[in-house]
């Protein structure tokens, strides 16, 4: 390639590119730009929390700039992106952190750089490390469907299997200890027979349900950590062909979960309101950027019980109000 | 037919035997190189030729039989240890690198270095003498590559041939092998590798040749060696000797005139195939 | 040997001005000191990862572990420091020696046993994967200032520029010279060249190949390091996906995946163009898929590139 060649490609390069780039050009226009960064992409929960923020923020005229992780865990990933929006000029930054500690020092240095900070969904550890953390009360979550269990299996004697998320995970242990409580039981109790970790991961839950039916076949209540659990849990329980013995209960309330509850697949099932939790995060840093004045602690982004079986003394919304509210797509 | 100086052979190898599984490649040969002279070695496929002189180079070490240096014992149990002995080897693919250039090739695995610390503890390399030095070897033998920085990849095939043998010439002590350095090249380029030959053995190098090339064998041999079978079965001289004859004793039609020492075992073979 | 840039290199570069022209036109943000100082320092840790990777593929090799290698190399010597009260220069000299030691056996696997370097080494990610899953499950906080110097910075006008993407710069810099100038760096060249002519030119292809895979494993524990100055953390999930991630950027940057070419310069090109799109787009609000395709079609590009050039040099 001689330089002739070379100097008139770059500059037919450099004409296009201008004309292309302002096709990708942000809105220079708009004053307040917030950042969204979710732990990865492929999981349709942050899907979720992406599409509700895109759309409140175009009804508020606000720019959103989103980021993620590569895979479950890519603290290095959502830095990254955390600094790429710092240098976009964002206002605050909405996150749910990959790894509750990891993330704290980038955390620390762009609150003192004025962004206002936000954790959602989970929080940072230690959760003052954050502006606000609006998340899903959990220890509510698993309360409710412990109630609900309790008052569906009166009468009958529970044999209990439990399918938690991941080892050391504080939203594992808040929805555990939530359904104990709703429930009326201690940790260790015998009606417990099998508690199992399944990193809220559908095959390995099928797994455990397995192995759990093979050395327990009385089991016939099952608390599971998310939806993907459950669903794990209900196809090892209809290989056993035991669907008509055994009552499921999950947290979520994603379409797909509220379609089984629907389906009675799931007896009850904890909804949460990621959109909420964006729209909550949002409005917060817009308050942030126009009065200066930050979030502080907690904020109860709520859960709502769906089912289809009332029972009495419990608030519980059927499976269409369900649909109406759910998370995520059909599919 | 013996020589008749009393000249002592340069280098000469005695009941060489290898096996690859099956295959006998070579039958118990022996050979005889003398001082300032150029060998060709000539047979058909299968005759033992590239084994023979993968094992005076080095490269292949024999099941059986001896190899003489000088007349003292030698054993090669690598290309470095020929190499020490003053042996150096053109093998048929050339062996160079073609990312890089003319004097990185020709110094490969002896490069120059520069003096003192830079040289010793950190190693870094005297380009300006090492292109300095390639450009003196490859005019030595009068191939016209006017700059040594270019790759090697960019010659041509007779040019590549140019810096394989300038890399041996510029080593050797003792010998310079050449197996095929002419079979892919055209008619111009063969000339000039011919040229390059006459010139090694005018610097006091004797060389061995192999080729397929009779018409080149018959220009520039002293001596031919003929190859059969996995056995010396002649030597000849290129005056005495007349091509078509040379050709008929490669391929069994004649009779050698019998310089190597049969076996029971080949003496059968000889004797089955009449 | 004088060339700089082969022409792949030279594409590469040109990318890259085209890539910064591109975002600079897009948003009056990218151009900006503390921007460009952002890209560097997010380039870093890939980016002398990507050295070690440049040195094995010149040998016509592959090292698809130098993610997970980093990774356990850095949280032993973060764990070694916070929770067996090490010193901290002491803890970093470990690490290095146990990521360039996983550097020796891919080498010492690929050398004696005569494996495939894709095979030795996926076997070794899988390896030092569970070792550092072993070693901790959950991530190494609290770490001495030492260990933060490589994230820490320095001020030139208004900009602060970080120490670790300067030692990167140099690291590139002293390969660069050496793969030119000193035996050893031609040889790295030569093997993946023409293997058969290093053997018969009396070089010793064991010594060789162990020292390149043990120095690449040298520079997989320094990029640990700077990972930790950057993080702040241990952190045993780090660096999964850098095996693809560097060999990314070798392959932008022109060096051919068959070994035997390629300017180490040009992979610090190829890291820095990943970054630029990374930081580039999201200033620009794009969605990022779009970055994950654009990174896909310009490593099919850089690929037909190297392909043609080698077409014509014959």
């Amino acid at each position: 390639m001689n330089a002739k060649r070379l100097l008139a490609a770059c500059c037919s390069a450099a004409i296009v590119l201008f004309a292309a780039q302002s096709v990708f050009a942000a809105d220079q226009s708009s004053p307040i730009k917030i950042g969204l960064v979710v732990k990865t992409l492929t999981n349709p929960y942050f899907v979720t929390m992406i599409g509700a923020a895109k759309k409140y923020a175009a009804e508020k005229g606000i720019t959103l700039i989103t980021g993620s992780g590569a895979y479950d865990g890519d603290n290095a990933g959502q830095i990254t992106a955390m600094e790429n929006m710092a240098s976009a000029g964002v206002k605050g930054i909405l996150f749910t952190p990959s790894d509750s500690s990891a993330i704290v020092p980038t955390v620390e240095k762009l609150r003192k750089q004025g962004i206002v900070m936000i954790a959602l969904d989970t929080s940072t550890t230690p959760e003052s490390a954050t502006d606000g953390f609006f998340a899903t009360d959990n220890f509510q979550a698993g309360k409710l469907i412990g109630e609900y269990a309790k008052a569906a299996m009166a009468g009958k004697t529970p044999v209990i299997a439990m399918l938690d998320g991941t080892l050391g995970s504080t939203v594992s242990q808040q929805r555990h200890d939530g359904f104990l409580a709703g429930f009326g039981i201690k940790e260790g109790a015998p009606s417990i027979v099998s508690e199992q970790a399944t990193n809220g991961d559908e095959s390995k839950a099928l797994t455990a349900m397995e192995n759990s039916l093979s050395k327990n076949p009385q089991i016939n209540l099952v608390y599971s950590i998310n939806e993907p659990a459950g669903f794990g849990a209900y196809t090892a329980i209809k290989k056993a062909g035991k669907i008509k013995d055994i009552m499921i209960v999950s947290i979520d309330g994603s379409h797909n979960g509220v379609e089984a509850v629907k389906s009675k697949e799931f007896a009850a099932d904890s909804m949460q309101f990621p959109a909420k939790m964006a729209q909550d995060g949002i409005d917060a840093v817009i308050t942030y950027a126009q009065s200066g004045v930050k979030p502080t602690g907690y904020v109860n982004t709520g859960c709502a019980l769906i089912s289809d079986t009332p029972e009495h003394g419990l608030s519980i919304e059927s499976s269409s109000w369900g649909l109406h509210n759910a998370w995520g797509g059909k599919g | 037919m013996r020589d008749g100086s009393r000249r002592e052979p340069l280098l000469a190898a005695r009941g060489l035997r290898k096996s690859f599984g099956h295959i006998v490649a070579l039958d118990g040969t022996d050979f005889d190189l003398y001082p300032e002279e150029i060998l060709a070695v000539i047979g058909d496929n299968g005759a033992g030729k590239t084994t023979l002189i993968k094992v005076l180079s080095g490269a292949v070490i024999p099941d059986a039989g001896e190899i003489l240096v000088e007349g003292q014992r030698a054993h090669f149990r690598s290309p470095l240890e020929a190499r020490r002995h003053g042996i150096e080897t053109v093998y048929q693919d050339l062996a160079l690198a073609s990312e890089l250039n003319i004097a990185e090739n020709l110094f490969l695995g002896r490069e120059i270095r520069r003096r003192g610390i830079l040289g010793r503890f950190f190693r870094i390399l005297d380009k300006p003498r090492m292109l300095r030095e390639a450009a003196r070897h490859m005019s030595d033998l009068k191939i016209g590559i006017q700059s040594m920085n270019q790759t090697v990849g960019g010659l041509s095939g007779g040019q590549r041939q140019g810096v394989a043998v300038a890399r041996s010439a510029a080593f050797a002590t003792r010998v310079v092998i050449m197996d095929e350095p002419t079979a892919a090249l055209g008619v111009k380029e063969t000339r000039m590798v011919v040229e390059m030959i006459r010139r090694v053995k005018a610097r006091g190098l004797p060389v061995v040749l192999i080729s397929h090339n009779m018409p080149q064998v018959f220009e520039l041999a002293d001596r031919i060696h003929i190859q059969r079978l996995g056995r010396r079965v002649a030597v000849v001289r290129p005056d005495e000797c007349s091509m078509s004859d040379a050709v008929a004793i490669l391929t069994g039609a004649k009779e050698g005139n019998g310089l190597s020492r049969p076996t029971a075992r080949s003496a059968s073979r000889e004797s089955s195939e009449r | 040997m004088l060339r700089p840039f082969s022409i792949s290199g030279i594409g590469a570069l040109v990318a890259l001005l085209l890539a910064c022209t591109f975002f600079s036109l897009g948003t009056p943000r990218f151009l900006r000191g503390e921007n460009i100082s952002l890209i560097l320092q997010q380039a870093m840790v890939i980016g002398v990862e990507a050295i070690g990777q440049t040195l094995v593929i010149l040998t016509a090799g592959i090292d698809l572990a130098n993610g997970t290698v980093m990774a356990l190399g850095s949280v032993v010597m973060t764990g070694l420091a916070v929770n067996n009260g090490v010193p901290p220069v002491l803890a970093v000299l470990i690490g290095f020696l146990v990521t360039s030691g996983f550097g020796l056996l891919n080498g010492a696997l690929v050398t004696t046993i005569r494996l495939p370097p894709f095979i030795v080494t996926l076997g070794v990610l899988n390896i030092t994967r569970a070792l550092t899953l072993i070693y901790t499950l959950t991530i190494i906080t609290g770490l001495p200032d030492f260990m933060n110097t490589a994230g820490n910075t320095f001020t030139i006008g208004a900009t602060q520029i970080t120490f670790g993407s300067v030692l990167m710069i140099l690291l590139y810099i002293i390969m660069f010279f050496v793969l030119r100038a000193t035996a050893w760096g031609r040889h790295v060249y030569a093997i993946g060249n023409n293997p058969e002519a290093v053997r018969l030119a009396g070089i010793s292809r064991t010594r060789l190949l162990l020292s390149v895979y043990a120095l690449a494993g040298l520079f997989y524990g320094i990029a640990g390091l700077l990972l930790v100055g950057r993080t702040g953390v241990g952190d045993p999930q780090a660096g999964l996906n850098d095996n693809l991630g560097s060999i990314t950027a070798v392959v932008l940057g022109g060096t051919s995946l068959f070994g035997g070419r390629g300017n180490i310069l040009g992979t610090l090109v190829g890291t820095l163009i990943v970054s630029v799109f990374n930081n580039g787009l999201q200033l620009m609000g794009v969605q990022e898929i779009y970055q994950v395709l654009i990174t896909g079609i310009l490593v099919i590009l850089a690929v037909s590139v190297d392909q043609m050039s080698h077409r014509t040099q014959g």
